[in-house]
């Protein structure tokens, strides 16, 4: 055994016994036996455990996690969206999933970029879907693919931007009734006194 | 209005009758009988309920009563946040009540937007109608929302009708 080689096992070998490598929590261990490289990414807490995928397979996963009676995912608790400003990829798609039957949860995420917001629609999925994805369209410009009707759900037609992205400015208010000009409130029984200029809300007067 | 006195009255020395104008005593039972139409969008709500329910009892007032049509209210009561989207909603409503009309603000909110300035909420709704009382309250107390009503009735009594459209008549007369 030469001098060079010898310490190299040492290392490895009190690396082994300083971070003992942590058995993959269960459901993130199917997904990685089924799917393999498409889970980026994965932590867990107090049992729940979250994966990362990837945006390509995304249908192919929640598909799975429904169907699969080991996952039997059948309630579609949460779906949004958070912008991670300035990181790349900038979006990050968040569905919480929960299996009635099993009594466990997990928690997908899936990187959206920014150069091309769309992500596959699990709608067809869980019908539940279909307002959370017309609620995180609208906020964060992020498009469902294969989702039939991408109206607005709490904005309404000619809103422009997306107000929970990060850079949409935080003033900017975009009224449907023009607004009044509000310069003096009168004090009952006193005087009128004068009210400080309002800064015009960004966009009031688009 | 005003006793008088000058003239012999009852056997036991009571007036024998009242002179006044005939604006003051529209006003008088107009100050007593405002109907409402409760424009109810958020948590306010709940004070709202409990000023009109027993305990705090509105109807004392003679203000206890609701509209649903605006044609029929005098007073609207906003209560609550008002957003862009139900702006519209709101000018409707208020151009569909038939004069003389009157428009509390109730809480922080419908008087300022309160803690939402942001894409959705309007800054006051005085920015889409004119308001006659503000309410402060992030929700009000009742006995603040009592108190509004009161001002509301020495305004009625002491000014009648605001104008048309609102308009406050002193500053038409530019006092």
């Amino acid at each position: 055994m030469s001098e060079e080689n010898k310490p190299a096992q040492e290392q490895a070998g009190e690396q082994q016994a300083a971070a003992p490598q942590k058995p993959e929590p269960p459901l993130t261990r199917l997904l990685r036996n089924n799917f393999g490289e498409v889970v980026l990414d994965h932590h867990d807490q107090h049992g729940d455990e979250t994966v990362v995928i990837t945006r390509e397979r995304m249908l192919d996963v929640f598909s799975f996690l429904r169907d699969d009676h080991r996952c039997s995912f059948s309630l579609m608790m949460d779906l949004t969206a958070v912008d991670l400003m300035p990181r790349q990829p900038r979006f990050e798609l968040v569905v919480h999933l929960k299996s009635i039957d099993l009594h466990h949860r997990l928690r997908v995420k899936v990187p959206v970029s920014e150069d091309s917001p769309e992500v596959d629609s699990i709608r067809d999925l869980w019908i539940a879907a279909d307002w959370y994805e017309r609620e995180c369209h609208e906020m964060y410009g992020i498009k469902f693919k294969g989702h039939p009707d991408l109206r607005p759900l709490l904005l309404y037609e000619g809103f422009q931007g997306h107000p929970l992205r990060k850079d949409y400015e935080k003033g900017r208010q975009q009224p449907l009734v023009p607004l009044r000009p509000v310069t003096e409130r009168y004090n009952y029984g006193e005087t009128f006194h004068p009210v400080p200029e309002q800064p015009a809300p960004g966009g009031e007067n688009k | 209005m005003g006793v008088n006195r000058s003239t012999p009255g009852t056997p036991d020395g009571g007036p024998a009758f009242v002179t006044t104008r005939l604006d003051a005593v529209v006003n008088w039972a107009r100050k007593y009988s405002l109907f409402q139409y409760p424009f109810v969008t958020a948590c306010c709500g709940m004070e709202y309920m409990s000023v009109n329910g027993a305990h705090y009892d509105q109807s004392r007032f003679g203000a206890e009563i609701p509209r649903f049509t605006p044609r029929q209210a005098d007073v609207l009561w906003v209560v609550g946040t008002v957003n862009h989207k139900i702006a519209p909603v709101l000018k409707r409503v208020y151009e569909q009540m038939a004069e003389p009309k009157w428009v509390i603000a109730f809480g922080a909110c419908a008087s300022s937007g309160g803690f939402y300035q942001n894409y959705a909420a309007v800054p006051g709704i005085d920015r889409i109608i004119p308001v006659d009382v503000y309410i402060a309250g992030c929700p009000p107390r009742p006995e603040a929302i009592l108190d509004g009503l009161l001002e509301l009735q020495r305004l009625v009594q002491e000014e009648g009708p605001r104008g048309i459209k609102g308009i406050n008549p002193r500053q038409m007369a530019g006092d």
